[in-house]
């Protein structure tokens, strides 16, 4: 029995336990429970998660005690680790609170999304804190499977019958790719311990790079599924569009921040000595992403699918900050996806607030004359989209400075400039979207219904973005420090 | 060599002038819905109060310094080296001074006719944007100001717009950020690798980039084409001018004041601030092309400004041929070149200003702006022609006029400078003259039929508006010296900064490195 630092998964007992007890709870006292308990209790799940995060982190902060490895090695915990399992904990609250205004309006069953939620940002925080591949592969799979029934959610609909298939399918073609990579990067070093595989790869490396270079491109193939990039982006779409919008919500904020969480720490931290052979790849990958993305979105006609391509393009940039693969690019990275958490997480409630389950109202007729209807969501709507078209005093702008900044400092020019014209083809799109609501009439002047909680979500997310907008400050602290690599 | 300054003021003049806009915006956001009668009074009162504030900065400003004054410097991303560095400075003063005279006016002029609240919150936040870009002495800070003017000039034009204003300010918007995309990475070139050059902490501060003057020759020519691009669009140079006639066409009369007056001044200060002092010599290796630019403007809008059918698109495009100008005078690089363009800006600003303030007034009366469907308008409302008479000779340069001294010094200068170019763009003044004295004839003289007959007259708030910028146009035709007194030293000082570091060989302390 190897030792094990228990409170170091304080974050994964209150998810993964929490998510097990609501099951169990639910399933035996059916019918009994208030309306309102799931809500609370996964709530609560996620802040005694969030609670743990902070616990950690100061503990990882500490110069005395600082990062740490437990369980014979495989969950390592470290600046990184410790603030992506933020991200996901963030995204599983305010997913949860989003998720009690809009479920049982539409008539979906609000324990099962919860309990689904939870088990999901486990496999998050488990794929962030792993160290070793078959652990991160353990974390993915609960992950990822969670949000397969997530996205099948709504029974009544056939796409979301077709989002969660889809979604299953290739993401389990995907984890296949990635599992053989894992079997060769064990084959080329000897280890599937990330911390092992760096040390090994630094004193020298294998003789053969073919086992190798065959693993990391299998594991890239296999992570960029799950992080959307293009060419391997495809499914995003059709899933954002059928599945249930809050569900979306979670994914494109909290899925998200987990996948990359896996591909950095597999290639910047373990495989960093050996970053001039992924760089390549990466560098192609990362402009085709995010002009490609930007570019799809901006023909969309249904608001489901422009901010599935909107997320596609800032995966790009997320993956700038990758390709540096310096300390500096991967803070950047890291920035993007705590802030990106926020913009994705209030947009996707906004659509929630306007599309109120009815696939006719996810088009961007919809958004007609927003302004006029409901002046404080638009306006709220407004800040989000600015912010992700990377509009100055907004959190977008330092995010996008951030990758842009590392992929400079690395003497990326040319990729930085494409991602920075990739930028100029997304703010076509969110201004499209700014267009429908201030500068079109209305077709009626139907008030939308802002349920308490969306309206919360939505205000949460708006205040962060622009108070960190103004103030980068702390985040710029927090990131940077959040990239003390175990062992890297 | 430019050195800064700093000044021991008790009263921070300057970040006064550049937050009251932003105080202005929130007290506007804070008025009850109920109280829409008090949105503009509390809007002009703020906005006059900047202009106090920048008038009083005026007086301060000591008229023989060439530095950089009033110097505000606040870290604001430490671990980014970002700081909130405001200054002011012979170049930068009299459009700040600008900036301040033209808003109080520009929404004074016309009432935008709905949602008044949120009409004049973006205008609180345009003036903020507008007037933190020509205090910024930080690169950061400078390009957050120039990109955040984009928001509120969008919303401006596409709510308030007429015509066609959805496209156009959705074309304006991408047009300009297209520019600046590539400058933000040119800006982070330069402080990396300035950084890297002087082995100091990453910094942004302008003054210690351009003093320093660390890059190798080949990549600050090719950071300052990154830069020159966001410039370019905004100024507008030929080929990437086309935003700016829809734009100004189809913006509300404020948004056009702004926008002629203020917003095209962003990309000709930018290249004087960021271009010259920046990189000296890669704007030295760049002048013929920037001339050649210049002059194609020149020649370009004047000779589509003839052609033009509406009234509006005529000044819009006069716009594009004066900036023409003003590159040719910066891009000179010498005393009278720079000065004349320096004090250009000024003038054009005043001028176009005024000019589509009257088209503006115009077309409230008429609600048309074809040059075909007016006329005779000096019967019915001579006081407005008269107005409309001075303002006009003003940009076309007559003598006695601002316009005149401007356009001579930048004429003077491109002559000493490049002989030819500046006997091509001679020809655009003769052009100028005809295209605004051939439009004035055809609305101003003539039968008038119809409703031309019956148009009102200039009211007393509207000369109140105009008599401001009359008197500058005549003052400044008959006594600029105040003003290029206190421009001269400055510009002396940058054209020795180009002098000095000027040629490629001078560049000693740079990396080996080559174009990225």
């Amino acid at each position: 029995m190897p030792h094990v630092d228990w409170p170091a998964l304080l974050p994964q007992y209150f998810l993964g336990g929490g998510g097990l007890v609501l099951l169990t709870l639910g399933s035996l006292l059916r019918r009994r429970l208030p309306a309102w308990f799931a809500t609370v209790f996964s709530a609560g799940a996620a802040l005694g998660a969030l609670g743990g995060v902070i616990w950690l982190w100061i503990r990882v902060q500490d110069p005395a005690r600082g990062a740490f490895t437990t369980i014979a090695d495989t969950i390592g915990i470290d600046g990184f680790s410790v603030f992506l399992s933020g991200v996901v904990a963030v995204s599983v609250l305010l997913a949860a609170v989003l998720a009690s205004g809009t479920l049982r309006r539409e008539g979906l069953p609000v324990e099962e999304f919860c309990v689904l939620l939870l088990l999901s940002g486990a496999g998050g925080v488990t794929m962030a804190s792993a160290n070793d591949l078959i652990v991160l592969f353990l974390g993915l799979e609960v992950l990822s499977i969670a949000a397969y029934v997530l996205a099948a959610l709504d029974l009544r609909r056939g796409t979301s019958q077709e989002a969660g298939l889809k979604y299953f399918v290739l993401g389990a073609f995907a984890s296949a790719f990635f599992l053989y990579g894992v079997a060769l990067l064990y084959g080329a070093t000897g280890s599937t311990k990330l911390s092992l595989v760096s040390e090994f790869l630094a004193a020298g490396g294998p003789d053969s790079n073919a086992l190798l270079l065959g693993g990391m491109a299998l594991l890239l193939v296999g992570l960029f599924f799950k992080v959307a990039a293009v060419p391997f982006h495809a499914w995003t779409p059709d899933v954002y569009e059928g599945s249930p919008p809050v569900a979306v919500a979670y994914m494109s904020a909290g899925v998200k921040a987990a996948g990359f969480a896996a591909l950095l720490r597999v290639f910047n931290a373990a495989l960093g000595a050996n970053a001039a052979d992924w760089q390549p790849i990466v560098y192609a990958i990362a402009a085709l992403t995010v002009l490609a993305g930007a570019t799809l979105a901006v023909v969309q006609s249904d608001v489901r699918r422009l901010l599935a391509y909107s997320s596609i393009s800032h995966a790009g940039f997320i993956l700038v900050g990758m390709e540096a693969a310096t300390d500096a690019g991967v803070a950047g990275s890291l920035f993007y996806l705590g802030v990106y958490a926020f913009l994705a997480l209030g947009s996707f409630a906004v659509v929630t607030i306007i599309g109120c389950g009815a696939d006719g109202r996810q088009s961007l007729d919809a958004y007609d004359g927003l302004a006029k209807r409901s002046p404080t969501l638009a306006a709220a709507f407004t800040v989000l989209l600015l912010a992700q078209a990377g509009v100055p005093f907004t959190t977008g702008f330092w995010a996008k400075l951030e990758v842009i900044g590392a992929s400079v400092e690395a003497r990326s020019y040319w990729l930085a400039a494409m991602a920075m014209l990739g930028a100029v083809v997304a703010a076509f799109l969110y201004l499209r979207l700014v267009v429908r609501m201030y500068l079109t009439a209305p077709a009626d002047d139907r008030r939308p219904a802002v349920s308490r909680s969306a309206g919360f979500v939505v205000a949460v997310c708006a205040a962060v973005t622009v108070v960190f907008g103004v103030l980068p400050g702390p985040l710029v602290e927090l990131t940077n420090d959040a990239t003390v690599w175990l062992g890297g | 060599m430019i050195l800064a300054a700093a000044s021991t003021q008790a009263f921070p003049a300057l970040g006064m002038l550049v937050v009251l806009p932003l105080l202005g915006a929130a007290a506007v956001m804070l008025l009850p819905r109920s109280r829409v009668e008090l949105v503009r009074p509390v809007a002009v009162l703020f906005m006059s109060a900047a202009a106090a504030v920048a008038g009083w900065i005026i007086a301060a400003y000591p008229v023989t310094s060439g530095g950089f004054e009033m110097i505000v410097d606040q870290t604001w991303v430490a671990a980014w080296g970002i700081s909130w560095k405001l200054g002011v400075d012979g170049i930068s003063l009299f459009l700040l001074a600008l900036t301040a005279l033209l808003f109080p006016l520009g929404a004074l002029a016309v009432d935008p006719g709905h949602d008044h609240k949120a009409y004049y919150v973006w205008l609180l936040l345009l003036e903020f944007g507008c007037l933190g870009v020509f205090s910024a002495l930080d690169l950061l800070l400078f390009f957050l100001f120039f990109e955040v003017v984009l928001v509120p000039m969008y919303f401006l034009i596409g709510q308030w717009g007429h015509g066609n204003a959805r496209y156009s300010a959705v074309k304006f918007f991408l047009f300009t950020m297209f520019g600046s995309a590539l400058m933000l990475v040119g800006i982070l070139a330069t402080a990396f690798l300035h950084a890297s050059a002087t082995g100091g902490p990453l910094t942004f501060d302008v003054v210690e980039i351009a003093e320093a003057q660390s890059l190798a020759t080949t990549t600050a020519r090719w950071i300052f084409l990154a830069f020159a691009l966001g410039f370019a669009v905004k100024v507008p140079l030929i080929p990437v001018h086309t935003w700016l006639p829809d734009a100004h066409t189809d913006a509300p009369t404020a948004g056009s004041v702004i926008l002629a007056g203020v917003l095209l001044k962003l990309g000709t200060y930018g290249f004087v601030r960021f271009g010259l002092y920046l990189f000296p010599e890669a704007s030295r290796f760049f002048a013929p092309l920037m001339i050649t630019l210049g002059v194609v403007g020149i020649l370009y809008g004047a000779i589509v400004a003839t052609m033009q059918t509406d009234f509006k698109r005529l000044i819009a495009y006069s716009s594009v041929a004066h900036l023409g100008f003003i590159i040719l005078g910066i891009f000179a690089l010498n005393t009278e070149g720079l000065s004349g363009g320096l004090l250009q800006m000024v003038n054009h600003g005043i001028s176009t200003g005024a000019l589509f303030l009257l088209v503006g007034y115009i077309y409230e009366r008429r609600h048309t702006r074809a040059i075909a469907e007016l006329g005779g308008l000096a019967r019915p409302a001579p006081v407005l022609a008269l107005t409309f008479m001075v303002v006009m000779l003003s940009s076309v340069g007559l003598p006695g006029l601002n316009g005149f001294v401007g356009e001579f010094l930048v004429l003077l200068g491109a002559f000493e400078a490049h002989r030819w170019w500046a006997v091509l763009a001679t020809a655009g003044v003769i052009l100028a003259a005809i295209y605004l004295l051939w439009a004035y004839q055809r609305v101003f003289h003539g039968p008038a039929r119809g409703e031309n007959a019956t148009m009102v007259d200039l009211r007393w708030r509207e000369c109140l508006v105009l008599a401001p910028l009359l008197a500058l146009i005549i003052f400044l035709g008959v006594y600029p010296r105040p003003v290029l007194d206190r421009m001269e030293p400055s510009v002396d000082a940058l054209l020795a900064h180009v002098e000095v570091h000027g040629s490629p060989a001078g560049d000693e302390g740079a990396e080996p490195e080559a174009a990225p």
